[in-house]
């Protein structure tokens, strides 16, 4: 079964560790995004299941083969890279082309491959013209043509869509997550942009300072971020993180949740929380997560209610992004357009129920 | 650079830039025209004061390049210079190109795979263009009677290649650095050998700049005089040094007849230049103009 799987990777450029005991398995037909802000680690990452960069320790697995003393050409990796890197001096034929050369077909073989790929790219108008005659759209249809020509173990994408325009971008994206559910076989992809990983990932992997920080579902990561990191890292507008303390913590209930009640700007709230939070006793120190779209206007008579004023407002079409300020920590939420609010009116904001998250003293993720 | 900066198509100008270049071009371009208006005067007009502008032309002093009249008898000899004119394109040409062979792969080598010091190295290498090449004169003439070379084509083919070399390994290696190696790893990850990402990839992308490393080691290659004077037989000798030959004739000098070798001299070099001219510019130009 093909599977790509990264056992403890490591690699070091000196002094500085770039990626730091990573474990990571992609299934077959599996995508995986590697996500993270520049200078985590995921490029150096995905240039060691390339085989263009050697690990400095730890195993990388492909297709049940250790591969770590292979070089690139003989992995059977295809890759897409960021600045397409066609072969300038060849016309977009001979760049299709390419990799079959290297693995000895007849000739008529060669061209029915480039055909099917033209085909299925919509590359036939172009195949006679040299890369630097194409537009970056049809620049980023070869460069994926090119990698998916031959038969490869596995797929890697170095920030695929990072160079088109934002509607080139919707498209490919269709397109390439198409291309891959056809294909059925692992593939990694590198990115910076969340949308672009929560769009066509089945799984991502969030890193940060070469280290590994979770691994969860699109949806998962978004419900349950792991850390503080995550949470900040996921979403947008970002969420909401406010220091605040346990003031006392219920039993645990049947369905593993206990009821808590923080003190937080002043003010009690009560909330449902993975009992997780019931280990901290009362009078811990945590972090309160709550997510700009979590928050509801209430009117003031309500419980369980955080007091701010408003300071800014920012339309954004249908919801309408609001700076809140108390006590001089910011909160941002999103409500409808509706919302008949203006800047300075004191106002009562909840958070909806079961969607706080709650962070120990340590940045983990703990109800 | 701002887009929207306007740009001049070619011929728009304006008249008096266009003179003036044109002033400027004319007055780089006079001692040339001198130099070939003088091939095809007679030795009468060749010395005539004032400069004699017009005149008619005549084709003796080209045929006296290559057949000088007997002093007596009335016949004429072979002068030599059918075979320094073979000397001059044989020379010239096995070794700038044997360099720009041997600088193409050490200026791969040194751009992809840089050992330790590896600037040092590189410094080092152009150290030996940095002195006048009249103080390696004495060495290198001691070195070639050692070995004996004096005389033969390898002696000043082996000496002209080791002295395009800085010259090549620099320039070639500067394009190569421009190269985007993430062109390189696409051909490793699709299969290519070390080999074939050097002679698949790499090289078709600079054969601008090895055009143009061609031009100007031709260039330097074909005019040099010392290095030729004291090292060519009667057998190896190059134009230029029969050129200087020339000079010393009993009667003065025959500024036609110069004139004529000097125009048939640059013939060549005009004819690569111009037949490069596209990859020429291209070379130059190379890393400036991209992305």
């Amino acid at each position: 079964m093909d599977e790509i799987r990264l056992d403890r990777l490591t690699k070091r450029f000196g002094e500085l560790v770039a990626v730091d005991q990573a474990n990571l398995t992609v299934g077959q037909g599996e995508v995986m995004c590697l996500l993270g802000p520049s200078g985590c680690g995921k490029t150096t990452m995905l240039r060691m299941i390339a085989g263009l960069e050697w690990a400095t320790s730890g195993d990388i697995w492909i297709g049940g083969k250790r591969v770590n003393d292979l070089p690139a050409r003989d992995r059977n990796v295809a890759m897409t890279f960021q600045f397409y890197a066609l072969y300038p001096s060849l016309p977009v034929q001979d760049n299709l082309a390419y990799p079959l050369y290297a693995e000895n077909l007849s000739k008529a073989e060669i061209a029915k491959r480039v055909a099917q790929v033209s085909e299925a790219l919509d590359l036939k108008s172009i195949l006679k013209r040299r890369p630097h005659q194409l537009s970056e759209g049809e620049k980023q249809r070869v460069a994926v043509g090119r990698s998916i020509v031959r038969d490869p173990t596995c797929f890697l994408f170095d920030e695929p869509l990072s160079r088109l325009d934002i509607q080139l971008r919707q498209t490919m994206r269709t397109q390439i997550k198409e291309v891959l559910t056809k294909l059925d076989k692992p593939t990694v992809i590198v990115t910076h942009d969340q949308i672009e990983a929560l769009t066509m990932a089945d799984r991502i992997a969030v890193m940060q300072l070469g280290k590994v920080e979770q691994i969860a579902t699109p949806h998962d990561l978004f419900a349950r971020p792991a850390n503080l990191f995550v949470a900040s890292f996921i979403g947008t507008p970002q969420m909401n993180l406010m220091p605040a303390g346990v003031a006392d913590v219920g039993g645990p209930e049947s369905d593993g949740s206990v009821s808590a009640r923080f003190s937080l700007l002043g003010e009690t709230i009560s909330a449902r929380v993975n009992n997780g939070v019931a280990a901290l006793g009362s009078g811990a120190k945590v972090t309160l997560g709550i997510r700009p779209r979590s928050f509801e206007f209430a009117n003031g008579s309500a419980t369980d209610c955080l007091h701010a004023s408003v300071d800014l407002i920012e339309p954004m079409g249908a919801e309408m992004l609001v700076h809140l300020i108390e006590q001089g920590v910011d909160m941002r939420c999103v409500v409808p357009s509706a919302t008949h609010i203006s800047v300075g009116d004191r106002v009562s904001v909840r958070c909806k129920s079961g969607q706080l998250h709650v962070f120990d003293n340590a940045g983990k993720l703990v109800g | 650079m701002s887009e929207r900066r306007e740009v001049r198509a070619i011929g728009q100008a304006g008249w008096g830039r266009t003179l003036g270049a044109g002033i400027v071009s004319l007055i780089y371009f006079f001692p040339v025209y001198f130099i070939l208006m003088t091939a095809f005067k007679t030795r009468p007009d060749a010395l005539a004061m004032p400069i004699k502008f017009f005149f008619s032309p005549t084709l003796a002093n080209f045929y006296s390049v290559f057949w000088r009249a007997d002093i007596q008898g009335g016949g004429v000899t072979n002068s030599g210079f059918s075979l320094y004119f073979f000397n001059s394109l044989f020379i010239s040409g096995t070794s700038v190109t044997l360099a720009l062979i041997i600088g193409t792969a050490a200026a791969y080598a040194f751009s992809r795979f840089p050992l330790r010091g590896n600037d040092t190295y590189l410094f080092i290498i152009l150290t030996t263009r940095m002195l006048p090449p009249i103080i390696a004169i004495i060495p290198i003439f001691v070195l070639f009677r050692v070995f004996g070379l004096s005389g033969s084509y390898t002696g000043i083919i082996a000496l002209y290649t080791a002295f395009n070399l800085p010259f090549s390994i620099w320039m070639v290696k500067s394009f190569f650095d421009d190269l985007d190696r993430d062109i390189e790893d696409a051909g490793r990850m699709d299969g290519s050998s070390e080999w074939s990402v050097f002679r698949k990839i790499c090289l078709p992308q600079i054969y601008g700049g090895l055009a143009a490393t061609f031009v100007f080691a031709v260039i330097l290659t074909w005019n040099e005089f010392l290095f030729a004077l004291m090292l060519t037989g009667t057998e190896t000798r190059t134009v230029p040094v029969a050129i200087a030959r020339t000079i010393g004739g009993q009667v003065g000098v025959d500024w036609g007849l110069m004139s004529a070798i000097e125009t048939l001299f640059i013939i060549p070099v005009v004819v690569v230049t111009f037949l490069l001219q596209n990859q020429l510019l291209r070379g130059v130009t190379f890393g400036t103009i991209r992305k």
